[in-house]
């Protein structure tokens, strides 16, 4: 409805009216209905057909890596290598004989992909010049459990299988991985959510750049032990899609056995909606990013299939539509792009592109901050290299619009008046892939929501990053013996396997642990070192929760890159208690532990200053107190004497007699 | 036809699948003591044991399921796949050279056998346009499929009917040859037709790969296209071998025939020259030589197949405290070639000699070369080399041990009289014997060491 609207008197508005990006963005973000996720319930989920899945990567913590035997967890920054390596990945046949969409799309953009090595973390084995090493069995044990926490049924032979990836980060072109569960469960507080697989896979390279046609890696963690968890889409609201991230995320770290810290763990996150497509974001690095993320994506996917059925009303014959495309002359832009600058040392094309009745598709809203243009600016990086800015369209923001001269383009390319016209430019080798790129996204256009990976970005948006691929990238590795997983050691991990979290949960609740510690406690697997402590003193849960959820968190959030082993908490509290000191004492003792782990714990009672007293002995200053108070208190307010007679004493009584106590003492005697 | 339908699967496994009516390729649920799985039955490894049957699951996955844990299996449908490669005509023009591909089971493009796990490879131009379409731009291609053997499985009869398709072709006027094969004994056979084949107007070229085609990092296209571009644009007309320098996808290496050798058991730059430099270098769009003397293409048709070759020779790899049965029991099955890889500058212990002399007093031709591969036999240095000569050892010079043995068969396969055997075996064909070694010629870095580590990190290895 609205295009016809705004078709009355379109050259008008095009070349006069400013707003025009925006009019269109504003009522095509009204008409897909976009709320906020705080103005969502439920109810609008279901309406959306909202649909997601997760797929969560947890590094283990292995000494060495999976199928060779370089250290695991051993990172370089990427400008500090021994040697380079370079690869191109071409696209091979699967076992079912047929070429898979990503691996067409990847070599259509032809990329140079350089891997740095830094000796100590690689071998022959990473760069693809020596078969794989039997797997390593520490890593598919802590799998086993894992697969036996999600109550997987599992397999009762391990083949490794290739899962292709040719965007470079492997250089083999794919990655072994391996099933070693299928069809499991976890429970959520309001339901069940089912698990597809376990698999245990080998993590890729780190990126250091991707520019134009060249790709670099680093191989320091390319190799490195990790399990996939794999839901059904049975979340059904963005909450249900954080407490199973959460979920997962704590048990794996239930283990024990699996590394933390930045990269450790990984997400994507599949959404579709009814009528839409599966779409996987890649890379989520924070499991509080998914509410927004999978919000603004479901709208995403409605805004294309609004699209879609505006172009179907326009289009009669959507098999026959075309775009018609020329080169022109840079005269018609000006100033000139600053993108030029990429391409310095290339012949450049000037390239003008009609897209028949595509008027106002191109500024359509597709995601807050986002419109139907940056669709197609999105695939022209990724698969046709073009850097940002690489294309201005005749519905552009504004001052990308002023820059060009569209009515010359409509004449030149004899556009009708529902069409819509793009400028781009690029390298002449990248010519033909561009106007295919582009040419296909408008034809993806018609059918709605393109399979594709995105990338997740800070704001809660999303970019394209590549074609998703199906399992015709699956072939099994020729190089690999299946290995059988019989009964014997199955029953030897199911004899280990610590509480659920379902379970935690409810200790949790027993002990009236606020809700604000529960995830900083589950994450960090503190539970159990609580349960250790309560076992031999009477300390309560509920201040060992409050103590690690503050004190601790404080620490580590102060020293991010420490590892503080947790054993320590407890040789700290069985000291504690051996001493008969008060367990407040640990506040003050924690902060000399935490940064020498290995310190007698003797000498650091020294450090902080602790001197034994007895109660008498502390209350017996308060006379003095009280009379030096009265000489240089301003506020003679009898709390205020009491505080500040409480604070004197309070490092004299810390580890002696608690403080609570303390304060009915000082209460009782400052009246 | 009834082992069809169970591929691969034999005792417990093949028990099962007939117990429950089922099939390779049968869609199926499997209710197991450690649930259900469901997938599509695959063929299994021959190798493999007869515990578990294997499982194709919707997500692409293989798994395998305990036969033990089986308590019954269901089929709901049946999914036969079929293994194509992309097949398109391949494209030929006036302008553009005709080069023969001679196939003798190397991997090229390939695709996967289930059963084996093997690689089964692509080979009609069809199937090769479809897998590497660059080759179009190059040349106009013709195959011929003449074996499909492992590489280790090529021996003197593959190397004679290799020799005589090759003069057919070239008398027929191809341009260029291209030899797909494997990797593992390549340079015997390269050697192989350096002898058999000589005077050749065109650029026979081998090729083969490291990592199979049926994976994206594969060298197999990129060598490939080396060879066809060697084949169709080089002037150098010997046999060569054309195989990735460096690790890194950047460019081939053409090596002389006979001086070739495999140096490594799986990296990409596992080819080196030895005892020499290589004769050129390629990449998708030039061919750069690094020697000046080398045979040139010629426009006629002429070339000498020479096809013979003996059996009953060995080579044997000396080792301290080798005892002389070995000799003895060579001599006593009718040997009548030995190429020895003696240590140092072509040396063997003491209580051989005895049947060394016993072997040339029966008319067993002996050939002593060296086990560092890199250098000359310098026999008359030492005692030991002085006495080994007297006893009928020959040395070979600088011949690599697998050449001296190649042309050892080859020589014998000619003639019986051992001094024509030994002016064969010691006027070179093409540089398996050198008068000199290049200074830069012996060629094997320390990692490490600092200047080492420099050149590392400049250059892409
Ligand atoms: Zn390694």
């Amino acid at each position: 409805m609205l295009f016809i609207i705004i078709h009355v008197n379109k050259d008008d508005i095009m070349d006069n009216d400013n707003n025009h990006f925006n009019n269109i963005y504003v009522q095509t973000k009204k008409l897909v209905g976009y709320k906020t996720i705080q103005q969502c319930t439920p109810l609008d989920y279901k309406n959306l057909g909202f649909k997601s899945g997760l797929e969560v990567h947890q590094q283990l913590y292995t000494d060495k890596k999976l199928f060779c035997r370089c250290p695991a967890g051993m990172y370089f920054p990427g400008e500090d290598y021994d040697a380079e390596v370079i690869r191109h990945m071409r696209p091979t046949l699967s076992e079912l004989g047929e070429y898979d969409g990503t691996a067409l799309m990847e070599f259509k953009t032809k990329k140079n992909i350089t891997y740095r090595i830094k000796n100590p973390t690689t071998c022959t084995y990473e760069i693809d010049d020596t078969p794989p090493f039997p797997i390593n069995q520490q890593a598919l044990d802590i799998a086993l459990e894992v697969a036996l926490l999600l109550k997987t049924n599992v397999v009762g032979e391990l083949h490794i299988t290739r899962k292709q990836y040719l965007d470079g980060s492997i250089p083999t072109g794919f990655q072994r991985t391996a099933i070693v569960g299928i069809e499991g469960e976890i429970p959520l507080a309001e339901k069940k959510v089912r698990i597809i697989q376990l698999s245990l896979e080998e993590d890729a390279c780190r990126e250091v750049s991707d520019f134009r046609h060249q790709r670099i890696y680093t191989t320091d963690r390319l190799g490195m032990p990790l399990i996939e968890t794999v839901t059904y889409p049975d979340l059904l609201t963005p909450q249900e899609v954080v407490e199973a991230g959460n979920y997962i995320r704590f048990m794996n770290r239930s283990t024990n056995k699996v590394r933390t810290g930045i990269g450790a763990t990984r997400q994507d996150v599949n959404v579709s909606i009814r009528g839409g497509t599966r779409v996987e974001i890649k890379g989520v690095a924070h499991i509080k990013w998914f509410a927004e993320l999978v919000h603004n994506e479901a709208f995403r996917q409605k805004s294309l299939l609004h699209i879609s059925s505006q172009l179907k009303q326009r289009i009669k014959d959507i098999k026959k539509w075309d775009l018609t495309y020329q080169l022109i002359d840079p005269s018609l832009i000006n100033p000139l792009p600053p993108s030029l600058k990429y391409y310095a040392d290339s012949e450049i094309k000037w390239v003008a592109v009609n897209l028949p009745h595509f008027q106002d598709i191109l500024a359509h809203f597709t995601q807050p901050g986002q419109v139907f243009g940056d669709e197609l600016r999105g695939r022209l990086k990724v698969i046709a290299c073009l850097e940002l800015e690489n294309l201005i369209h005749s519905q552009d923001r504004n001052e990308l619009l002023a820059t060009v001269d569209f009515s010359k383009i409509r004449q030149l390319l004899k556009s009708k008046s529902l069409d819509a016209q793009l400028l781009f430019w690029c390298p002449s080798q990248d010519l033909s892939t561009a106007v295919e790129t582009i040419r296909e996204r408008c034809m993806l256009a018609f059918h709605g929501v393109p399979n594709e990976t995105r990338k997740a970005l800070a704001d809660g948006t999303t970019v394209f990053e590549r074609v998703l691929p199906g399992p015709d990238r699956m072939y099994p590795d020729t190089d690999s013996a299946p290995l059988p997983i019989d009964e014997e050691r199955i029953n030897k991990v199911k004899n280990n396997l610590p509480p659920s979290i379902h379970y935690r949960y409810e200790q949790l609740n027993k002990w009236e642990i606020s809700r604000h510690y529960w995830i900083y406690l589950l994450r960090h697997n503190l539970v159990p070192i609580i349960e250790k402590i309560i076992a031999f003193t009477n300390y309560s849960p509920k201040f060992l929760a409050g103590f690690f959820a503050q004190d601790l968190k404080h620490l580590e959030g102060r020293n991010s890159s420490s590892n503080f082993d947790y054993i320590h908490l407890i040789s700290l509290f069985k000291f504690i208690s051996k001493h008969n000191l008060s367990p407040e004492i640990a506040k003050i003792m924690l902060p000399v532990v935490f940064n020498n782990p290995n310190i007698e714990l003797e000498s650091v009672l020294t450090i902080i200053g602790y001197q034994k007293r007895n109660i008498s002995d502390i209350l017996s200053y308060i006379p003095d107190l009280r009379k030096k108070f009265k000489s240089i208190a301003k506020n003679k307010n009898i709390n205020a004497e009491r505080n500040w007679i409480m604070g004197n004493l309070k490092l004299l009584s810390i580890g002696n007699y608690p403080l609570d106590k303390l304060s009915e003492e000082v209460n009782r005697r400052v009246k | 036809m009834m082992n069809d339908i169970f591929k691969g699967y034999k005792g417990k496994a093949l028990e099962i699948l007939k117990k429950y009516n089922i099939r390779v390729w049968s869609e199926a649920t499997i209710k197991t003591t450690r649930g259900d799985f469901k997938g599509i039955v695959l063929p299994r490894s021959e190798n493999d044991d007869d515990l578990h049957i294997v499982l194709k699951l919707d997500n692409g996955y293989n798994i395998g399921i305990a036969t033990n844990t089986i308590k019954q299996i269901k089929e709901f449908g049946y999914k036969e796949a079929h293994y194509k490669i992309p097949e398109k005509e391949f494209p030929t023009s006036e302008d553009k050279p005709n080069i023969k591909l001679f196939g003798t089971g190397g991997t090229i493009a390939s695709r996967l056998d289930y059963r084996t796990g093997a690689v089964i490879p692509a080979f009609s131009p069809g199937e090769l346009y479809g897998a590497v379409p660059e080759l179009a731009d190059i040349c106009n291609l013709t195959t011929e499929k003449l074996f499909a053997v492992f590489s280790e499985n090529m021996g003197p009869h593959q190397y004679k009917t290799l020799a005589v398709a090759i003069g057919e072709a070239i008398s027929q006027g191809i341009e260029g040859i291209v030899i797909g094969h494997g990797t593992d004994t390549m340079h015997h056979t390269a050697s192989a037709l350096s002898f058999m084949v000589q005077n050749t107007p065109v650029p026979i070229v081998m090729v083969g790969s490291q990592r199979s085609s049926d994976r994206p990092s594969s060298d197999a296209a990129l060598n490939l296209i080396h060879a066809v571009k060697t084949a169709s644009e080089s002037d150098i007309a010997e046999v060569l071998v054309c195989m990735f320098g460096p690790t890194s996808d950047e460019y081939g290496l053409l090596h002389r025939g006979t001086r070739v050798r495999k140096m490594h058991s799986s990296y990409r730059s596992t080819f080196r020259t030895i005892g020499d430099i290589p004769l050129a270098m390629v990449d998708r769009n030039k061919i750069t030589p690094l020697q000046q003397n080398y045979n040139h293409r010629r426009k006629d048709t002429q070339v000498n197949i020479l096809p013979y070759f003996e059996q009953k020779v060995s080579l044997i790899y000396y080792y301290p405290n080798m005892q002389p049965d070995i000799i003895d029991s060579l001599v006593d099955n009718g040997y009548r070639g030995i190429v020895i890889a003696g240590t140092g500058l072509g040396h063997v212990n003491k209580p051989l000699y005895p049947a060394i002399k016993r072997a040339c007093q029966k008319n067993v031709a002996i050939y002593m070369t060296v086990q560092t591969l890199w250098g000359y036999t310098h026999m008359f240095v030492y005692d030991t080399g002085r006495d080994l000569m007297s006893n009928g050892v020959i040395p070979a010079d600088n011949m690599l041990p697998e050449v001296a043995y190649i042309k050892l068969g080859w020589a014998l396969g000619q003639t019986e009289d051992l001094d024509e055997v030994k002016k064969i075996m010691l006027t070179p064909v093409i540089d398996e014997i050198t008068e000199r070694e290049p200074y830069n010629g012996y060629l094997v870095f320390q990692g490490g060491v600092p200047e080492i580590e420099q050149f590392l990190k400049k250059i892409h290895k």
